[in-house]
């Protein structure tokens, strides 16, 4: 469970995130959605302990990720950000294998190695493997990143973006993929992911936190967040919600 | 891994061989002088060759930037304008009188600590803001350069002796007794960034992507700044600047290395550094007949290298 209790953030002088009070049962996916800066990315990393808070805590499983060794911190949470594409020549393989760094810190064992090609296998790069990243596509590049998130093998999962660059099969992969380790069972991971496709949301989220100017405005199921008057509230334009097939449709008119 | 290392051993092979033909080629005269002196002079180059190299791909890593060097940004002036402070602070006399290990030690550690303090900040302030950090570096540089000149303008010119003996870029004078304490340092040094390549590793991600993986990323930065520092005072108090030697070495390094690994690319910019500088004193001594001098060689393409460096980065 996370929970987030008045917590402010502020970027140099300016206040990005005001008295946010938050609370994320364990498992399942949760989406954060609202406009360009809402907060999203601030508030992923003040959990992430990544942005140190003006005021206000963070827990995760009752753990501070500002009082902690930051290795046992990055145990417990793994985080994607929006990173400028890394011009390395770093192998895909190389790469996923540093998400086992908070594990080992440099001395790599045999179930590292087990867990970085668990996470290959994955996320569909067994094929990619052996190639350097500045020879990969945008998409290609956000996929091993997020392998390299999963390799860290966290309880809790955040994704800031994760859909960027995908293109449609890759994104469905990849939602359906965080939405089959969400669910319960042994090793199932909590996901909490930053949305700019609401239907993503609309389909593979257990949970949808609606964010907007540094507030959150509502926290609820997808079925409770996602209505037209809502999503206008927070989005500033008109949206339509529809059924179809069994499914919830948002188009902005 | 395995390919990196067959490298490694390729790379130690070929500076072997130029190491070679540099004491055997063309020896006159008496053998038992020239072959101490041809071989004091080797074990200059391969020091400052291999500090350099190493010194370089530290620097470049935790500034998450392949066109600085510890020269560019003016680690060795800062050197220079702290020597050039003691003396006059305490006098040419007293200065000289100093030990000549205490004094290169007292010199180190002096460099060691403003340059983590000058050079940690730059790297706060302007992380992630690449062109930002390349011009405050080289800004940073010409000021330090500018600063050593003219603390040297306000010394007697015989305490401006004593400072001036560690300015030039040279081979030909380097004393025995300041070898085997550069040397030292250089395996000191040279062992802690390699039990950090490691850490380095994650270092080279960036410090959003290290933080994230757990990686105390600011120690990291002290850390490798204060080994840079180190190694620099080794190779300035030994021969002065070269500027773009480092570039060279830590370029070339990667590039036989084929990997961004430190436990390849330290030991790979190392050699290359060291290779460099024996096989440029080769060319400058037998084939020029001594018509240049190897600093203005190393400048030469190191400063070409850069330019090309800087050309490709505007394209790409």
């Amino acid at each position: 469970m996370i929970e987030v209790a008045s917590l402010s953030y502020r970027a140099g002088p300016v206040p990005i995130l005001h008295d946010i009070r938050l609370s994320l049962p364990a498992g399942g996916i949760t989406a954060l959605i609202g406009p360009n800066g809402a907060g999203k990315s601030s508030l992923l990393h003040c959990i992430a302990g990544l942005n140190r808070p003006a005021a206000g805590s963070v827990r995760i499983d009752g753990m501070d990720p500002f009082a902690v060794p930051d290795r046992t911190r990055a145990r417990q949470v793994a985080i994607l950000q929006q990173s400028p594409a890394l011009a390395s020549r770093l192998r895909v393989r190389e790469l996923v294998a540093f998400g086992r760094w908070p594990h080992h810190g440099g001395r790599p064992g045999p179930e590292d190695a087990q867990a970085t090609a668990a996470a290959l296998a994955a996320f569909d790069l067994d094929a990619l493997a052996d190639r350097p990243l500045d020879t990969l596509s945008g998409g290609q590049r956000q996929r091993a990143m997020v392998a390299m998130a999963h390799a860290q093998a966290t309880p809790w999962l955040l994704l800031d973006e994760p859909l960027n660059a995908l293109d449609p099969r890759h994104a469905r992969d990849l939602m359906a993929r965080l939405h089959a380790l969400s669910r319960p069972g042994p090793g199932a991971r909590s996901v909490v992911v930053v949305l700019h496709d609401i239907n993503a949301a609309a389909i593979w989220a257990d949970r949808v936190v609606a964010m907007k100017a540094g507030h959150v405005i509502a926290a609820d199921s997808a079925a409770k967040v996602l209505r037209p008057d809502l999503l206008e509230q927070v989005f500033d334009t008109a949206f339509e919600v529809v059924e179809h097939a069994g499914r919830r449709l948002v188009m902005t008119l | 891994m395995a390919r990196g290392r067959a490298t490694l051993w390729a790379l130690a092979g070929l500076l072997g061989a130029l190491s070679a033909l540099f004491l055997f080629w063309q020896i006159r005269g008496p053998v038992d002088f020239v072959l101490p002196l041809r071989a004091t002079k080797l074990a200059a180059l391969v020091l400052v060759g291999a500090a350099t190299g190493i010194a370089t791909v530290l620097f470049q890593t935790v500034a998450a930037n392949r066109l600085l060097t510890p020269g560019i940004v003016g680690f060795d002036a800062l050197f220079v304008f702290l020597q050039t402070g003691l003396v006059l602070m305490l006098g040419g006399l007293a200065v000289a009188g100093l030990p000549a290990f205490a004094r290169f030690l007292g010199e180190t550690a002096l460099l060691m600590l403003a340059a983590t303090a000058l050079f940690g900040l730059l790297m706060r302030r302007d992380a992630g803001d690449v062109v930002r950090m390349i011009l405050t570096g080289v800004i940073l540089g010409v000021l330090l350069r500018g600063l050593a000149e003219m603390a040297q303008r306000l010394l007697a010119p015989s305490e401006y002796a004593v400072v001036q003996q560690a300015m030039f870029a040279s081979f030909g004078a380097v004393e025995r007794d300041q070898l085997a304490v550069a040397a030292l340092v250089l395996a000191l040094a040279g062992a802690a960034a390699l039990r950090m390549a490691p850490a380095l590793d994650v270092a080279g991600l960036g410090r959003p992507m290290a933080r994230g993986l757990g990686l105390d990323h600011d120690r990291v930065v002290f850390l490798a700044l204060a080994l840079v520092a180190a190694l620099v005072a080794v190779s300035t108090a030994l021969v002065g600047p070269i500027t773009f030697l480092g570039l060279l070495a830590a370029s070339l390094g990667r590039v036989v290395a084929g990997s961004d690994r430190h436990a390849l690319s330290l030991p790979a910019a190392a050699l290359s550094g060291a290779a460099i500088l024996v096989a440029g004193q080769v060319v400058f001594e037998r084939l020029l007949g001594m018509q240049s001098t190897l600093a203005v060689l190393v400048e030469f393409f190191g400063g070409l290298l850069f330019l090309a460096l800087v050309l490709r980065r505007r394209r790409g």
